[in-house]
Order: structure tokens, then C-alpha cells, then sequence
């Protein structure tokens, strides 16, 4: 089988080659290479698969790069174009349907917010609500904020900490490779301002997520040098804290693309290359509930969590939820076998869930 | 491979690995279907009535003959849905409604004939219980009935209503509707008088591993005797809009196990079906590595399921993506499963 070679160094915990995982992309056997992740996986963090109480918030969709490929962003004046206040952002964690211990907070490039803006936000935020873990801004918000306000990026980032920025989100890495980012989105920051950016987060001490955004024009290699430089930061800061692969949603008038057996072998191949990454997630906002849980199989050992109200995804026409209660996470992680536990923003465990979760709702459940 | 025993099955379906079983079921597709192609059929679901006296729990579409959403299909619109299927290129109409207590064998047999005079299409039609329900109606027996009918003009018979054979599970579910043995009963007969059949299987209501197994087993030991199934197609209980709305769907995960067992134990059965329709494409596609060689229908209309919520929808152009996108050779084929063109 082709996979020996590949099968044997991951059993005996040796780190995979750009070659090898190429080999894991021209495989066809789908089922071994879930496997071997899923073994993998399980090394790393057992039966265990995360999720966390969270909601999601995009304080504007203004923005100044409109990518190609985003549904999302407006120009400033534009129809449909917002900006929530302060106010608006409290009101929406004081909403939550469940006490939530993580707001994500990430948003268009708005040509006049300044660093005070941001930092006005965050201060608010934990001020009303202290218990509340904030992962905010991907790097390329930070780096907008830099040239805003005519500031250093680690200036920028120690004032966001000091404000209550507790981690970074993965977003805006897309594909590091400058050719592909020419063409897939020009105006946005290139692939090593994103990893130089990342690398002083894990230097002040704030832990980040990483990103690929895949499916769009990108060739398998690509995909394998993006993870290969990811996987050479981590082995210099160890900063990061979960590998997310985004699937491209094309725009509603774009063309087509499904979600199905290549975004499971993305999984998987990102568990085995990625082998100082301790967190795999598979995000349901864009996979869907079925695929994601399928994707708990492949390596992945990390939901996402709550979520509640999601516009960036959604704006592409995904027709999925927005919100999955505890419940229903519950349910999809232990019908796929596996242990469902509620953890904290830094993935410590809060509570793990032995007690089975009824097919019948709202009975016999978890409290 | 050696024919599964059903405690070797259950110790399967219950304890392997789920991507150990889904790569087993691969191997048996492949065997079965060594040349990579994945079929599906143009074709449109029609129902003629909704009006049903069974009223099974799960079933989000019927409506009792005084509801004012009550309706028995008229011939023009039927016409024109006719006419719109063969005009997409499709073959034939999946044509099935309920029990209604007003429509006996005389209407059955004017609605084939009116059909077939003006229409070349094939009719896949009824189910079990409606063909017992007409036999009753009529003081005929089942083989009379199908007689009947398949001179008048149909031309197969899906394979819905089988739920899950068991009788303590349709006792809950279905109380009303026809027994296990008479499900096997009619496909029987049918089969022996030459009509081609498919069978189905609902999971993910209240049914225990043992009685998936039992089911698997019900079909295989028919086939063995007839040969007269085509194709199995196990879809999972969507439980929205239903009498039993508080449970949960059955996961993807549980589906695909079910998927895979299906292949591995009905090794008479040529064709295993995904069902994109309860699962969404991206789940169907994985479904073809996990023992499915078929996605069925393009679905040009679809009243029964979606009553139950579900809100997929994709054409021709989408099940020939996912396709080819897992690796395979797309083609449209007949009710026969005979391969009409490639893509």
C-alpha cells in the first residue's frame, strides 16, 4: 500500500515530510488516512473532543480590502453597510441564551476606527463582563489598526492585551503563498506579515489560532506549504493554540462548491502533518453539523462551540444554523463516539461529559 | 467475502470502528461496481393524494379527507408534471400518495392507462401499503391487485413502507399500517410476476441494532428467493414537523454505519442508494466511499420530505459534481439501473 511508509512513521510518532503528506493528498484511501488520524488524534488529546460556551460577534462589516471571495464586507456608505456600538456589543453577550465564557470578535477593516475604538471596546466588555474570555482580531484587523493609527504592530497588540485581549482567532491567513494571494486577494496583508504578526502575539504571550482557507485556487501543494510554515512558527513560538481549514464558501452569485470527502481528508492530513498543533477543530459553522461530526473521526477534536449568531459565513447564503446548543454538541460529539468535554478559552477542561445525552430533547439531559 | 451471519453483523454494525466498516463496505462496492461509475435517475416524485388513513407518527405529510390542505392530484396538473419530467430529460415518475378511503382499484387502473396513452415514461408506483390497501378495498388478494395493476400500466414498485420490519417497532410508530410479513409479502408477488421492486429501510426512530439486522435480514432471505430487488436504500427518520418532533434525527455518523452494514450484508443486492435528500450532498458524497453506488433521484419535485423540514435541494449539475469530485464517472440511468447516458 502506498500509505506504508506514511502509516509507519505516524505509528511510531515521526514528523511527515511536505512529500509525504502530498502522497496523503493523492491517496484515494480515505478511510486509512482518517485512521491514522484518528489516531493520531488520539495521542494527542485521547477520546477527548472540545467545545466551548461562546458567541461570535462582527462588530462591522465596513471594510476597506473586499476580497473577492467575501459576501461579507461593504464599503462605508454602501446598502447593508453597519457598525455596531459598544452598546450594541454588550447587549448581544448579555443576550446569549446560555452564560457563554468566550465572545470571538472579528470584523471588516473600518477605514476610521483607530486603536481607541478597539481598545475602548475591549476594556468595556471586561468591565461588565470579567468572567468573559475575549479572542479578538485576526491579523490583518491588527495590522489595519497598526497603519490607523500610525503605530508599531507589537504596540498595538501589548494596548489590545492591556485592554483585555485574551487570545487571537486564525483568520486572514487564507493561503500564505504570495502567487496564490495575488490573485485570491491582493489588497489583503501577505502570508509573512500574517506569520511575523502571529509570532509577536506568541512573543507578548498571547496564544493565537491558525487558519487556511482552501477550496478556491489554490493546488494541493500550496495547502502543504501553507500548513509546513505554520508548522515551523509553532516549532519556534508554540503559541498556537488550534489549526482551523476553512473550506471556501463561494458567494452567492460565484460558482459552485460542496463540502464532502476532500474537506475530511484536509482534516486529516493537517492532524498528521500538523504534529505540534495540540487542537484540530472543525468548524461547524462552515461544514455543517454532519460533515463537522464525520470530521471528528478524521482527526479533529475540537467543535467550535455555541457560536449563536454568525455573519461572515452566513452572508455567502450557507443555509446551516447559527447556533448549536450545548445539547445538540453534546449529542453530535458522543453519537460519533467520542467524549465531549466544555473547556476554556486556553482548552483547559470545565467539565467532561460521561452521563449520555437522550435522543429524546430536553429529557433525561445533561444540567 | 463469506456471507455475513446476523450475529457477526450485529457485532459489526455495534462495535467496529466506523471508518473499519465504511473501508469494508468501499471494498464490497467496489467489487460490485468495479468500473467507478455512480448512478442516479431524472425522474419526479409525484403524489397523486395525501390524504391517508394510516397517520403513522412519523409522517409529516399526510392530512385526514376533510382537512382543508387535503388534495387528490387532477389530471392536467398531473399531465403537466409529466410532461416538465420527460422535458428535463427524465424517465420516470416516482408516483405515491396514501390510503385514501375514497380511491379504489377502478381509479388506479384509469390513472395508468390515462398515463401510458398519452406519455412514454415509466411508472414507479404505490408501495406495499397502498397495493394492500386497494386488495382489501376490492375483497381481491395481493397478486390479483398487482395483476391488475401492472396491466393497466405500472410498471415497478418502490420500496416505501417498509419503515423497519419489525413488528413491535411499527406497533408504536405505525399501528395502522401493514405488517412486516405482508411488506414481504407483496414485494414477493411482485416479484414473481415479473415487476421489479426496490426495498427501504427508516431508521433513527426508536429501533434497536437487533432490528436493523433483522430488517437487513428480511430482504437479503426475499432477494435470495426472487432476485426481484434492484436497489436498497436506507434513509433516516426526520423527525420535524412529526408526532415525534422531540427526538433527534439520527447523526451522519449513525447513517453512514447503517449505509455500510447495508452494503456489507445484502450481498444479492447490486445497488445500495445515498440518500442526499435526508443527508445533504456533502454526507452523500462521503456515503459513496462508505458502500453507496447510487444517489437516486434528481428530485424535480419532492412533497414528502420536505413536509418534514428538510431543506436540501440540488439538481442534475450538483449530483454530478459531487461525483465526479469523489472520483468517479457520473451517469443518468433508467429504473433498471441500465446506464442511459455518461456525463
Amino acid at each position: 500500500m502506498a500509505l506504508q511508509k506514511v502509516q509507519e512513521k505516524v505509528l511510531s510518532g515521526k514528523r511527515l515530510t511536505e512529500e509525504e503528506a502530498l502522497l496523503l493528498y493523492d491517496s484515494d484511501e480515505i478511510h486509512q488516512i482518517g485512521i491514522l488520524a484518528d489516531h493520531m488524534k488520539g495521542r494527542i488529546s485521547g477520546e477527548y473532543v472540545y467545545f466551548i460556551l461562546n458567541r461570535h460577534i462582527n462588530p462591522t462589516n465596513i471594510c476597506v480590502n473586499r476580497c473577492g471571495f467575501c459576501a461579507f464586507s461593504r464599503s462605508p456608505g454602501e446598502e447593508g453597510a453597519y457598525e455596531l456600538t459598544t452598546e450594541q456589543i454588550l447587549q448581544k453577550i448579555q443576550e446569549a441564551r446560555e452564560p457563554i465564557r468566550e465572545v470571538h470578535i472579528v470584523g471588516g477593516l473600518h477605514p476610521f476606527w483607530t486603536l481607541e475604538h478597539y481598545t475602548g471596546m475591549l476594556s468595556t466588555i471586561k468591565e461588565h463582563f470579567p468572567h468573559i474570555r475575549i479572542k479578538a482580531f485576526t491579523a490583518v484587523e491588527v495590522d489595519h489598526i497598526s497603519r490607523v493609527s500610525g503605530l508599531e504592530v507589537g504596540d498595538v497588540l501589548r494596548a489590545l492585551k492591556d485592554a483585555g485581549l485574551d487570545l487571537m482567532p486564525g483568520g486572514g491567513a487564507e493561503i500564505i503563498d504570495p502567487e496564490v494571494r495575488r490573485a485570491l486577494c491582493p489588497e489583503k496583508i501577505s502570508g509573512q506579515r500574517w506569520l511575523q504578526i502571529h509570532r509577536t502575539a506568541h512573543r507578548l504571550g498571547i496564544k493565537t489560532n491558525a487558519t487556511m482557507l482552501y477550496g478556491h485556487i489554490e493546488s494541493h501543494i500550496h495547502r502543504i506549504r501553507h500548513l509546513a510554515a505554520l508548522r515551523r512558527l509553532q516549532d519556534e513560538t508554540g503559541g498556537f493554540q488550534a489549526f482551523i481549514p476553512l473550506r471556501y464558501h463561494p458567494t452567492k452569485d460565484g460558482s459552485r462548491s460542496y463540502p464532502g470527502i476532500e474537506d475530511l481528508k484536509t482534516i486529516a492530513i493537517s492532524r498528521l502533518f500538523l504534529d505540534n498543533f495540540p487542537h484540530i477543530k472543525a468548524y461547524w459553522v462552515m461544514l455543517g453539523e454532519k460533515l463537522s461530526q464525520v470530521a471528528l473521526l478524521f482527526g479533529a477534536d475540537d467543535l467550535e462551540g455555541t457560536v449563536i449568531e454568525e455573519r461572515i459565513t452566513h452572508s455567502t447564503g450557507s443555509q446551516g444554523p447559527e447556533y448549536l446548543s450545548r445539547e445538540d454538541l453534546l449529542y453530535l460529539i458522543q453519537k460519533a463516539g467520542k467524549v465531549p468535554v466544555e473547556r476554556d478559552s486556553f482548552y483547559n477542561p470545565i467539565r467532561v461529559y460521561h452521563e449520555e445525552v437522550g435522543q429524546t430533547r430536553g429529557v433525561g439531559t445533561v444540567h | 467475502m463469506k456471507r455475513l451471519d446476523k450475529q457477526e453483523a450485529l457485532e459489526l454494525f455495534t462495535e467496529a470502528p466506523l471508518l473499519e466498516l465504511g473501508r469494508m463496505a468501499d471494498e464490497v462496492r467496489r467489487e460490485f461496481h468495479p468500473e467507478g461509475v455512480v448512478t442516479f435517475v431524472v425522474d419526479r416524485n409525484i403524489n397523486y393524494t395525501n390524504v391517508c388513513i394510516n397517520r403513522c407518527l412519523f409522517c409529516a405529510y399526510y392530512r385526514d379527507r376533510d382537512d382543508p390542505e387535503a388534495f387528490i392530484l387532477d389530471r392536467e396538473s398531473l399531465s403537466q408534471k409529466i410532461r416538465e419530467t420527460l422535458e428535463l430529460g427524465g424517465t420516470q415518475i416516482l408516483l405515491q400518495g396514501g390510503l385514501h378511503p375514497d380511491l379504489g382499484l377502478q381509479y388506479y387502473r384509469d390513472l395508468f392507462r390515462f398515463i401510458k396513452s398519452r406519455f412514454g415514461i415509466h411508472i414507479h408506483g404505490l408501495s406495499p401499503p397502498e397495493v394492500v390497501y386497494i386488495a382489501r378495498k376490492e375483497g381481491l388478494t395481493v397478486r390479483e391487485t398487482l395483476l391488475a395493476l401492472k396491466e393497466a400500466g405500472l410498471d415497478s414498485i418502490p420500496g416505501g413502507g417498509a419503515e423497519i420490519l419489525s413488528d413491535r417497532v411499527r406497533k408504536v410508530l405505525s399501528p395502522r399500517k401493514i405488517g412486516s410479513s405482508e411488506w414481504l409479502e407483496v414485494m414477493e408477488e411482485a416479484h414473481r410476476i415479473g415487476m421489479k421492486t426496490t426495498a427501504t429501510m427508516m431508521f433513527g426512530s426508536i429501533e434497536t441494532p437487533e432490528e436493523i439486522i433483522g430488517h437487513l435480514e428480511a430482504i437479503r432471505e426475499l432477494q435470495d428467493r426472487t432476485g426481484g430487488f434492484t436497489a436498497f436504500i436506507p434513509w433516516s427518520f426526520q423527525p420535524k414537523n412529526t408526532a415525534l418532533s422531540h427526538l433527534r434525527p439520527a447523526t451522519a455518523t449513525e447513517y453512514l454505519r447503517v449505509l455500510a452494514i447495508s452494503r456489507l450484508y445484502l450481498d444479492n443486492i447490486r445497488n445500495i442508494q445515498a440518500s442526499w435528500v435526508t443527508q445533504g450532498l456533502g454526507i452523500a458524497q462521503v456515503a459513496l466511499r462508505f458502500g453507496a453506488n447510487d444517489l437516486g433521484s434528481t428530485m424535480i419535485e419532492e412533497n414528502v420530505v420536505r413536509a418534514a423540514g428538510v431543506t436540501y435541494r440540488a439538481h442534475l449539475q450538483d449530483l454530478i459534481q459531487i461525483i465526479r469530485d469523489a472520483g468517479y464517472r457520473a451517469a443518468q440511468r433508467n429504473t433498471f439501473y441500465e446506464i442511459l447516458r455518461y456525463f
